[in-house]
């Protein structure tokens, strides 16, 4: 859609949705996009499903139907899969395949489904599919806790988005606290090139 | 420096609509600040918390409630400080006694009351359309759309009040408090300097006696009058007028209605009326809106609030006009919209072949794990769960036990394994219907209450519990913080930040033994020593209190660092 873009983030609560929207909201600020996004803030406790979404170009609503997203951004597989009847049928996603098993789970209350196979048909379902391993990733570059900005990298690295490498540094400087934006510039970069490299 | 202090004037940030709300009442010079958390609300009460430390000419406090924070807020603007309030949609329920009158006697400086309401139940127990209070007490109302118009209209919020001498409400919903957008920011007021207001007395006008009262009432309709003038001018009321087809809609949905009219390519043809102020409606400018046109369709969340008053204008003015809305089967009376739901019925309206977006297949995907949200790993309340779970397991009482809970983390007590909420309907609830079930049951009664909770509205139900002799066991969860609302200060807590360590600490063990109540205090992650302690009170079954004293992990991970 030449005249906006949306982008749905989902994940789970505590592996920093809020933060990986504000960086690209503010990405989009300084390319001089409109932007405008939503977040839904939920509660304070960790593990329940977060989502994101933002809106830039000529889109004003905060807020994506289904089958409206250009973008898909999941921090978690199971949460991309729940979160599919969002997209265009032509949209892009970017998949974190590391597992975050919900509680209900470990109480042996829910089964989590086997991945491979969802994943591989995943793949045929939106061809534009890029899965990597956000954790392996972001430990690499120094914490596990920088995954968010792993696959910021990688929505970077996809080109889908019209912002400049540049305007997302940039926007990191901007969010992250000095003390934590080497740790970030790493996981930026190492997403950024694990999409190049499988493009 | 506090991030909302930054921007110079003109400046443009990415701000969320709740910090935009902030920076507006900043620009107006607000004094004096009270208000209770509630999600979708909190931001603005943390904000304020947080900046009243580094102004000197701001003061904020989180009140024990809503009603009191009303009520402090209303004491201030009749002192001349501009003041604010703001609370979630149900908050309002609470502060709804003196709110009610407060319009009544009204105010000298101006005061902003925002309520956020929450379509969906993204985090509370209804979803109420709080525009409703605006009408039963006469008050204006504004209603933001976006970042950027929340700042703006908060700013003119208080030049309106002071105008009108009017509380007057700013309503946002989830979709406006917690989206973030473009904001251009305008000048900070001096704050400097705390100067004192002065209230003037004047039984004629501070005291509703009856004779006052009914005076005041004509009082409040006089200024509902030129509230209502007002609006029909307002520059957040426009109106565009193209074909006979034409939508009315306000809040979050004009994003909705916008997008969609450009998607439909209708730009020439829709007729618009965006309104913003709301409340006294602008019965003028909306005739002459409907004038003319054929149909209208009314886009709304929540009730059909805006549909009923233009159904009264086509009534009043003889229209022709058809109103297409909730009654017509149009748009939902529940939930939130979204955009889609926003176009197809615009497309409707406009009697246009439309089929929603198709999106890809799903069909293959199976059953996926739930993911509620849990008690975080370690968290104090799951370890007072286990332990009076362990003691009426003992007594043979754990199934037949009635759990009455109350609101905070801890309802996720409801959640296998634990189960041990069984009824609940809004703060404070848990004591007072473990009064209720103690008269109508014959069975044990274990309820549960935060501390946070406990201030805010248990107390009156546990003086009542002992004075009627109520029987029941009152288990208050004090994790020294509100957590669910983002770890506000609790006036129990001792594990508390810097600015507020000059303040007494109240022990809600100390007041309920001062009642002559059976209490006794744990620590719960000592499993053995709180049972053995717990052990009496729960299996007298009378009336006795438990206080599981532990920090809520979170807040003490946050504490330290
Ligand atoms: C009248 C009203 N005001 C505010 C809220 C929002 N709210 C829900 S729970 C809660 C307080 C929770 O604090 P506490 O009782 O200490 O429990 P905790 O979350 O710390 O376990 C608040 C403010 C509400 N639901 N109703
Ligand atoms: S935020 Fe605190 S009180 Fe709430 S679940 Fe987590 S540890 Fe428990």
């Amino acid at each position: 859609m030449a005249q906006g873009f949306r982008i749905l983030a989902v994940g789970v609560g505590g592996q920093g949705i809020l933060l990986f929207s504000r960086v690209l909201g503010e990405a989009a600020l300084v390319e001089g996009y409109a932007v405008a996004m939503s977040e839904v803030h939920g509660m304070a406790q960790r593990g329940g499903v977060v989502e994101s979404n933002i809106v830039l170009g000529e889109v004003r609503s905060p807020y994506i139907s289904p089958g409206e997203a250009d973008v898909l951004v999941a921090l978690e597989p199971v949460e991309a899969l729940r979160a599919l009847f969002r997209c265009r049928k032509e949209a892009t996603a970017i998949v974190s395949t590391d597992p975050v098993v919900p509680q209900m789970v470990k109480d042996g209350l829910a089964t989590y489904p086997d991945l491979p196979p969802l994943l591989e048909k995943l793949r045929t379902v939106l061809p534009r599919t890029y899965l990597l391993s956000g954790e392996d990733l972001a430990r690499k570059a120094g914490s596990a806790k920088a995954l968010n900005v792993v696959l910021l990298g990688a929505l970077a690295g996809s080109k889908v988005l019209p912002l400049s490498k540049e305007a997302f540094l940039e926007a990191l400087r901007r969010v992250v606290k000095p003390a934590y934006l080497d740790l970030n510039l790493r996981a930026f970069d190492l997403g950024y090139q694990a999409v190049l490299s499988a493009q | 420096m506090h991030p909302l202090l930054a921007p110079k004037e003109g400046e443009r940030r990415l701000l969320l609509g709740n910090e935009a709300i902030v920076r507006g009442a900043l620009e107006a010079g607000v004094r004096v600040g009270a208000a209770y958390p509630g999600t979708p609300s909190s931001e603005i009460g943390n904000h304020l918390f947080a900046l009243s430390q580094e102004l000197s000419g701001l003061y904020f406090e989180f009140s024990v409630n809503e009603k009191v924070a009303m009520e402090v807020a209303a004491a201030a603007a009749a002192s001349g400080l501009r003041s604010l309030t703001c609370m979630k949609h149900v908050g309002l329920n609470v502060a709804a006694d003196p709110f009610l009158t407060l319009a009544y006697v009204g105010v000298k400086a101006g005061m902003v009351v925002v309520t956020a309401d929450d379509p969906s139940c993204h985090s509370s127990q209804n979803e109420q359309d709080n525009r409703y209070y605006a009408r039963l007490s006469g008050v204006p109302m504004l209603e933001p759309a976006t970042p950027e118009e929340a700042r703006a209209m908060t700013l003119y919020a208080f030049e309106l009040s002071e105008r009108l001498e009017l509380p007057v409400i700013l309503r946002t919903t989830t979709r406006v408090s917690h989206a973030r957008g473009v904001v251009t920011c305008g000048k900070l007021a001096d704050y400097t300097l705390f100067e004192k207001g002065r209230f003037e007395k004047d039984l004629k006008r501070w005291i509703p006696v009856p004779a006052v009262a009914r005076e005041r009432h004509r009082v409040l309709l006089e200024k509902a009058h030129e509230a209502e003038e007002l609006a029909a001018r307002s520059e957040w009321n426009r109106m565009v007028k193209r074909g006979p087809v034409g939508v009315v809609v306000s809040g979050v949905s004009v994003n909705y209605v916008l997008d969609a009219v450009k998607e439909l390519g209708l730009e020439d043809e829709l007729s618009l009326l965006l309104l913003g102020f709301t409340h006294p409606f602008p019965k003028s400018l909306a005739a002459e809106f409907l004038s003319g046109l054929e149909r209208c369709l009314v886009v709304e969340e929540l009730e059909p609030y805006l549909e009923e008053a233009l159904k009264v204008v086509v009534a009043e003015k003889g229209l022709s006009v058809k109103i297409l809305g909730k009654a017509e089967g149009y748009l939902p009376r529940y939930h939130e919209f979204h955009p889609g739901l926003v176009k197809e019925a615009l497309a409707r309206a406009f009697e246009l072949d439309y089929r929603p977006p198709e999106f890809p297949d799903t069909s293959w995907i199976p059953e996926l794990p739930p993911r509620p949200p849990t008690l975080c790993p370690g968290c104090p309340h799951r370890e007072t769960y286990r332990v009076v779970k362990e003691v009426l397991r003992e007594l043979g009482e754990e199934e037949k036990t009635i759990y009455p809970t109350d609101i905070g983390c801890y309802t996720l007590g409801l959640l296998p394994p634990l189960k041990m909420a069984d009824y609940l309907l809004c703060m404070g609830s848990s004591v007072g219907s473990a009064c209720g079930f103690s008269v109508a049951t014959d069975q044990r009664i274990v309820a549960f209450i935060g501390d946070s909770t406990f201030f805010h509205a248990g107390i009156p139900p546990l003086i009542n519990a002992l004075y009627q002799g109520h029987r029941f066991t009152l288990v208050v969860l004090d994790n020294e913080t509100t957590a669910m609302t983002g770890h506000q200060p609790v006036p129990s807590q001792e594990l508390r930040p810097e600015p507020l360590k000059e303040k007494p600490v109240i022990s809600i063990t100390k007041f309920c033994e001062g009642l002559g109540i059976p209490t006794v205090e744990i620590n719960p992650y000592k499993k053995k020593e709180a049972a053995e302690a717990i052990r009496p009170i729960l299996s007298s079954g009378k009336l006795g209190v438990i206080v599981a004293k532990a920090p809520c992990v979170l807040y003490r991970a946050k504490f330290k660092g």
